[in-house]
């Protein structure tokens, strides 16, 4: 049933990758929802992963219209299978780090860097984007700017509160921020082969042009929160744009999946 | 014989539909109303844009624009949805400022949208009045309220939480 989208339009291949990290992680932050430490919380991490959802709905449903034959948002979100998805691997993990632990165990610590690093990436990613060649990518971009920006103010706000806090929160936060940064540097690797052109054409923005903006301003947080920057892996940790996942992923699938797979062409 | 509608009449039409979450206010009065066109065959195509990227409204919207010129007697309708421009908050009317203020929602600060990119997390933020008794000594509880365009406040003076149509 699952068939890898065609390679045949970079286009589609670069929406698909930008489109599968929002929907991974809108998918991810929706398990906070009447889970997370207040009621307001709760609002928030939901309205962000709305956010998220629609900004993954426009990139996979251009996508899927440029693939031959097209295909539809739904039939990208239910019907791929880990394998042929191109998220990184920040936005699929669980949201504890203990590997002992439950994988339904959340951490909120995790969640605020997590979101930080993600939101601090994707603004400065859509900000150069929305004046890219391609007139689709360019008009999502620059809605998603906008609203990514409350997503970075959001968990700044938490990252200072809870990095600069008590003893506990200091502790849990830096150690989320420990087990995060290494995956950051999969944001900044370049664009696998059958994408690169994109790049020369305008269309995409070139991953490595985003490392000093993103990590100048996540330590700028950072330094305030008191926290201390890790050291840089030297090397990308995950390669999510090649389809290689976590068992995690495979996982949040299932959820997002189940009803779909188990009513094919469900419609009410 | 085909009565063709007059570009302005199409206009009204779609301008009456009100907005699903927000009853008050009108899909014109928010600006998500973008541009309606008639064609000589009578054709009549309406242009929306979404709030934010999840609107969850927009499904509806376009419901219930056709029903709305369904009503009208008009079936050869199409409604389109556009990302660009982007929505922006500074597109609220004034009459659509008015009518979010009286429903107990505050409306945002005019121009505060365009001064939003970039802005410090923790910046000042201009003086959001409290809709029920007028104060400006407000703060914000949550930048994410009930919908995705409104944050969540609370007045100081009169200790009422009340939705802030947030700039964007």
């Amino acid at each position: 049933m699952s068939t890898a989208p065609a390679a045949a339009s970079p286009v589609a291949g670069y929406a698909i990758a930008l489109g599968d990290d929002a929907l991974v992680a809108a998918q991810r932050l929706g398990e906070w929802i009447a889970a997370a430490p207040q009621i307001e919380e709760d609002v928030a991490l939901g309205n962000i992963a709305l956010d998220l959802l629609g900004q993954a709905r426009s990139l996979l449903s251009y996508a899927g219209s440029l693939l031959e034959p097209p295909r539809s948002e739904d039939d990208l979100a239910y019907w791929r299978d880990a394998g042929e998805l191109r998220n990184v691997q920040l936005v699929e993990r669980p949201w504890t780090l203990d590997p002992a632990a439950d994988p339904e165990d959340r951490d909120f610590g995790v969640a605020v860097v997590r979101l930080l690093l993600l939101a601090t990436y994707q603004h400065e990613l859509y900000r150069r984007l929305q004046d890219g060649a391609d007139p689709t990518l360019a008009a999502v971009a620059a809605k998603a700017v906008k609203e990514v920006d409350y997503h970075r103010d959001h968990a700044t706000l938490w990252v200072l509160r809870l990095g600069d806090g008590t003893e506990e929160s200091h502790r849990r936060v830096q150690h989320a921020l420990d087990a995060e940064w290494p995956y950051l540097e999969e944001l900044f690797a370049p664009l696998p082969d059958d994408l690169s052109d994109l790049v020369g054409a305008r269309v995409a923005v070139d991953p490595a042009e985003l490392r000093e903006p993103v990590t100048a301003s996540l330590t700028a947080v950072l330094a305030e929160a008191t926290l201390i920057v890790p050291h840089d892996p030297g090397h990308a940790v995950g390669a999510g744009r090649r389809g290689e996942h976590t068992p995690a992923l495979h996982r949040l699938l299932e959820d997002l999946q189940v009803v779909a797979r188990a009513h094919p062409g469900a419609t009410w | 014989m085909v009565t063709t509608l007059a570009r302005q009449d199409a206009w009204t039409i779609a301008a009456g539909v009100a907005d699903p979450e927000i009853p008050v206010v009108s899909i014109e009065d928010l600006g998500i109303l973008r541009e309606v066109r008639v064609g000589p065959d009578g054709h009549v195509q309406v242009v929306i844009t979404p709030t934010y990227s999840g609107c969850p409204a927009m499904e509806a919207i376009r419901a219930d624009v056709l029903a709305a010129f369904e009503r009208a007697g008009h079936t050869d309708v199409e409604v389109q949805l556009v990302l660009a421009p982007a929505w922006t908050t500074d597109w609220i009317t004034e009459t659509g400022r008015r009518r979010l203020e009286e429903f107990g929602i505050a409306p945002p600060v005019r121009g505060a949208a365009a001064g939003r990119e970039g802005s410090a997390p923790v910046s000042l933020t201009l003086a959001v009045r409290c809709p029920q008794c007028g104060s400006p000594e407000t703060r914000e509880l949550s930048h994410f309220g009930s919908t995705a365009c409104k944050s969540l406040w609370v007045c100081t003076a009169c200790k009422e939480p009340f939705d802030h149509f947030k700039p964007l």
